[in-house]
């Protein structure tokens, strides 16, 4: 091979791994009151990284209790001084994002310059964002003087882990909230750096709070009695018990569930751009995005070129070790998740669609899953139904943009879609007839704090980033 | 055969050069290019770490790549002369630095070059067709192909005529190109789109289009004489319009990014660029060139820094 | 010579059209004095199901009209409840209230029906925005109604609980199947006659009576409806188990006694959707 990279693997002399961690409450790491343990992985190695405390209903409850004596001062607390925390929050960020990058990918597998140049800054840029509304939230829409829920039980995803934590708690604390979040089981790495950067920017005890644990520390947390807002990203299957777990309660609730997002090309698309926005949308982070464009919808006339352009593309993906700078694709979050990704892939060969596979060698170590490419697919094929959460792409054709439409809708989710053409007004007709909540026309997978996220029908209520985000957490004054 | 004879298109493309509103109704045809996702890709390629033996890999091809340029008013035959030799060794202390692609110079310092690059494999370029303006008549633009030609350049670079381009005169375009790539008889067209004019990227897709169904070797970004001249954009809209031709046709154009490139990591971003778009096949000389003239020196400093572990300084190697 | 009045049978309101309950029942309701008034049609799950069909086929191209004709359309459906004041007040006052008190609930209603649709063509100016992206995209966020909504009007208020409920609903786009007051329905019966004769297209708005607690549990688990506002449920034990059914497909639940103002009542029934598109030559 002429100009093969060498390897350019990113150090991670920078990250200061501790054997075990404790759990965040009241401004204190502190150690489970009879909790288990788990390990933590790195998933492109399978190496453990750490021993992490799976929190009892003990650990919950107390967590709980501080996140509400916080409450008591942190909602008095002028909005301005919040919005100084959170400031704080942004900048420490940013000094530290080298660290928390490094540490991301190892914990979560995804490829280092997606955690360095695109979750590290958002996650900068959304405290900063919401640290400026703090002080402004008579403005957020709910008329003058509005008040904050109260405490916040947050439950997010392996996907995004800095990302999504901080989309919970900018907005979260911005309003006045004080906030209990349970990182996901598999990265829980990220969010406890996290709570030293809370302790660094003296935010007051208490106003966040980080409790670590599978499922079950997730339901102690949703079912607390003295929760006022839940909210989750995470499957629509978990966001389905957690709508019947709140029932009946005050408790508020915003859910960013699943999605199986259409992609649809037109036959006047600019085409290398969506082609670059199709691999984009299906291989950002593996596949593991709630609002990946897991549905490639093109235009019939146009579709063996179409492939034939993204296949040659997709040869050039480089997967492998995700500390290194010129990876493209990282590894599969776990092990549970890469045998789901089978079983459908799997599902999808013998139901009769065919399967290509971009030829990437796959390392001996850790769970990996080749960009794959699935055509013959039908939308009654289960892999055009169910979110595969994996580098998983499957090919439909349509003849008429009513047929796209039509195609694209008829799905119980509703997160995004996107849409390629170089027609105005049919980009705008499109976009205002998809039952999705992003619309990305000639773009994809762009994410922004002052741009509302979240879905239609099963993908779950409510939004997140904004104005509209910041509504979640606050209810009108008296 | 089609591949052995540039003039000769596959019958669908032939019918588009037939009239101007054929030609403008394919060119129209064309999809579209995305400015922000163009760049966005460009900016994403552009993280590319180039490491170790990867970077003395891409120095070395680098420098064989480079069209060693100089096209000032003041040029003379001693500056030819000097840069010709630096051509052949670039690095004076080291032989195992290889030699460049090609010498451009304005054609009336062809035969100085051709004859300071005697016994070399390394040709000479000629700009022509009114360079850079390209502003004077078809006759004069052939009158002065043939004149380079005759004194021995083995390369053409010709411009295009941007007015035209910007009246929608695309068949003159063709027609000119074609004129020139006669008159160019065995030597090598390149044709610059001067892209800093052309503006926007569905212009610079056109008229690679038009550089390409007339019969260009090479499509080439700038003359370096107006700004921008080359950027990273801009040469991944020519290398995948070059990719779409090789599909239609069979036959692979070669590519010159020209001005503005200066320093190793601009010239590894677009070894990236290529490796990623077209592929191993264009990663030589006869199908990439870098027109650059500051360029060598940083590869040079960068070489040696590679080869002793200490940073080289501009002392140390030549200014030619 | 006396005459004989002819009396209204009280059908459903479903599709635009005026079934009796596809089972065939019907319950009695009677005055404060506890005299006879009708037989009313009880309604059963196949006639919910029916009516979420109807409202589904009616959904698009209500949400598809431009938010000054659904004004219209709604200001048009004030104009008409006014010309049936005098009805509205009678049926009123057949319930337990005075007269005073029946006028009043008329007026309100009546004044609450024109205020929602002079919103209609407000409501994406005031809560959609335009989304400052740091990045060449110009991107936007605008309201959209959430699609099929179920409804359980309040039972104390029929008319002007109801107007709420269905302008409120409707207005931003959705169609609507409501359970009317279970006690007190004449005045849901006469609304949708208005209805009916209004510019309401058939299926956007959809009135059944009878038994909330028997129907509403169908509504709650139905997978094509895609919210339920439950003000109208009294008790705490059932409204819990249809926000639980509700869960089957995330439906957006507006619990009982929320307090909100009426644009926030609206927001309820609203997705927000975001657009983002490049810029560039």
């Amino acid at each position: 091979m002429v100009f093969e990279y060498a390897p350019a693997p990113e150090s991670t002399k920078v990250v200061n791994l501790k054997t075990n961690y404790e759990l965040f409450i009241d401004g204190k790491f502190v150690k489970s009151k009879n909790g288990s343990t788990y390990k933590t992985i790195n998933p492109a190695t399978e190496e453990v990284l750490a021993e992490i405390i799976e929190a009892s209903s003990e650990d919950i409850d107390y967590a709980v209790n501080s996140a509400r004596k916080a409450f008591k001062s942190w909602s008095k607390l002028s909005g301005a001084e919040r919005g100084k925390y959170i400031y704080r929050i942004a900048r420490l960020i940013q000094e530290r994002s080298r660290e928390l990058a490094v540490l991301e990918s190892m914990n979560n597998g995804k490829p280092i310059r997606e955690s360095r140049d695109i979750d590290i800054p958002l996650v900068a840029a959304h405290f900063f964002h919401y640290a400026g509304w703090a002080d402004k939230l008579d403005y957020a829409g709910l008329g003058k003087n509005p008040q904050p829920l109260g405490v916040a039980g947050q439950i997010i995803p392996w996907n995004f882990p800095l990302l999504m934590l901080a989309w919970k708690i900018a907005p979260a604390l911005a309003a006045g909230n004080t906030v209990v979040l349970k990182p996901a089981e598999t990265t829980p790495l990220t969010a406890l750096l996290f709570a030293e950067i809370c302790q660094q920017a003296e935010l007051p005890d208490g106003v966040v709070n980080i409790v670590t644990g599978a499922g079950e520390t997730g339901r102690f947390l949703v079912e607390h009695p003295e929760i006022d807002k839940v909210a989750f990203t995470g499957s629509t299957e978990v966001g389905r018990l957690i709508a019947q777990a709140v029932a009946g309660t005050d408790k508020k609730v915003t859910l960013e569930l699943g999605g199986k997002a259409a992609n649809i090309v037109f036959d006047d698309a600019a085409m290398d751009q969506a082609v670059e926005g199709v691999i984009n949308g299906i291989f950002f982070n593996q596949g593991h995005v709630c609002c990946a464009g897991s549905r490639l919808l093109l235009q019939e006339s146009i579709s063996d070129e179409f492939l034939n352009l993204l296949y040659e593309r997709m040869k050039t993906l480089r997967m492998g070790d995700p500390l290194d700078k010129n990876t493209d694709i990282g590894a599969i979050n776990s092990a549970a998740q890469l045998a789901k990704i089978h079983a459908l892939t799997q599902a999808g060969k013998s139901e009769g669609a065919e399967m290509w596979s971009a030829p990437c060698e796959i390392p001996n170590k850790g769970f990996w899953f080749a960009p794959t490419v699935f055509t013959n697919v039908s939308l009654s094929h289960r892999i055009a139904r169910e979110e595969i959460f994996g580098p998983v792409l499957s090919v439909l054709t349509f003849r008429t943009p009513d047929e796209a439409i039509e195609k694209a809708n008829n799905t119980p989710f509703g997160l995004s879609a996107g849409i390629w053409t170089e027609k105005g007004s049919r980009i705008l007709e499109v976009a205002h007839r998809l039952r999705a909540g992003v619309i990305w026309a000639n773009t994809f997978n762009k994410f922004d704090p002052t741009s509302p996220f979240g879905g239609y029908k099963e993908s779950g209520y409510g939004r997140e980033g904004g104005r509209q985000g910041l509504e979640a957490y606050l209810k009108a004054g008296k | 055969m089609l591949k052995d004879d540039p003039l000769v298109l596959p019958s669908f493309l032939r019918d588009t050069t037939n009239s101007d509103s054929a030609l403008k109704k394919f060119l129209n045809g064309l999809s579209g290019v995305d400015k922000v996702g163009v760049e966005e890709r460009v900016a994403k390629l552009g993280t590319r770490s180039i490491k170790t033996t990867a970077k003395a890999e891409g120095i070395d091809l680098a420098i064989r790549m480079i069209d060693l340029t100089t096209l000032e008013g003041m040029d003379t035959k001693g500056k030819v002369k000097s840069l010709c030799a630096k051509a052949r060794r670039p690095d004076p202390l080291d032989s195992t630095v290889p030699s460049v692609a090609a010498v451009c110079v304005y054609s009336d310092l062809v035969a100085v070059a051709k004859e300071n690059l005697q016994g070399t494999n390394i040709n000479v370029a000629a700009v022509a067709t009114g360079f850079p303006a390209g502003r004077v008549s078809l006759a004069a633009k052939l009158q002065d192909t043939a004149d380079a030609v005759s004194q021995g350049a083995d390369e053409i670079d010709m411009v295009i005529d941007r007015g035209a381009f910007h009246e929608g005169r695309f068949l003159d375009i063709y027609d000119q190109i074609q004129s020139v790539k006669r008159a160019c008889q065995a030597a090598h067209l390149k044709v610059i789109l001067e892209t800093g004019e052309l503006k926007t990227y569905d212009n610079v897709k056109k008229a690679s289009w038009i550089a390409m169904l007339a019969g260009a070797d090479f499509i080439k970004t700038s003359t370096g004489k107006v700004q921008p001249a080359a950027t990273l954009p801009v040469t991944l809209v020519m290398l995948q319009a070059i990719r779409d031709f090789e599909i239609a046709t069979h036959r692979r154009i070669g590519v010159k990014p020209a001005g503005g490139i200066k320093t190793t990591k601009d010239a590894m971003k677009y070894l990236v660029l290529i490796k990623e778009t077209l592929g191993e096949n264009w990663m030589n000389p006869n199908m990439f060139r870098f027109g650059a003239s500051s360029l060598l020196n940083d590869l040079l400093m960068q070489r040696r820094k590679m080869k002793n572990g200490a940073y080289s300084g501009p002392d140390y190697v030549t200014v030619d | 010579m006396s005459n004989i009045d002819v009396k209204r049978t009280a059908k459903l309101f479903i599709g635009g059209a005026f079934p009796r309950s596809e089972s065939g029942r019907t319950y009695e309701i009677f005055d404060n004095n506890q005299n006879f008034l009708a037989n009313v049609a009880l309604a059963s799950r196949k006639d919910a199901r029916d009516a979420v069909v109807a409202a589904r086929s009616a959904f698009t191209k209500w949400s598809e009209a431009t938010a000054y004709n659904r004004a219209q359309v709604l200001y048009r459906v004030s104009e008409l409840m006014q010309g049936r004041r005098e009805q509205f007040v009678e049926e009123l006052n057949l319930c337990s209230k005075s007269n005073k008190h029946a006028e009043n609930e008329v007026d309100e209603a009546i004044n609450l029906m024109v205020w929602f649709a002079g919103w209609a063509d407000k409501i994406a100016m005031v809560t959609g925005s335009s989304n400052p992206v740091a990045g060449p995209f110009f991107d936007f966020s605008i309201p959209e109604p959430t699609g099929v909504v179920a409804a359980i009007a309040p039972d104390k208020s029929p008319l002007l609980g109801l107007v709420e409920t269905i302008a409120s609903i409707v207005v931003g786009g959705n169609a609507v199947i409501v359970i009317a007051s279970e006690t007190q329905p004449l005045p849901a019966i006469s609304l949708a006659e208005v209805l009916a004769t209004s510019d309401v297209p058939g299926g956007v708005v959809n009135i059944l009576t009878g038994s909330y607690k028997e129907i509403a549990p169908w509504l709650a688990s139905h997978q094509d409806v895609n919210a339920i506002d439950l003000s109208g449920v009294e008790s705490k034990a059932i409204a819990l188990e249809l926000e639980k059914e509700a869960a089957i497909n995330l439906k957006r639940v507006l619990r009982p006694n929320t307090k909100m103002d009426g644009l926030t009542r609206i927001k309820t029934f609203l997705e927000t959707k975001t657009v983002w598109h490049p810029r560039g030559f």
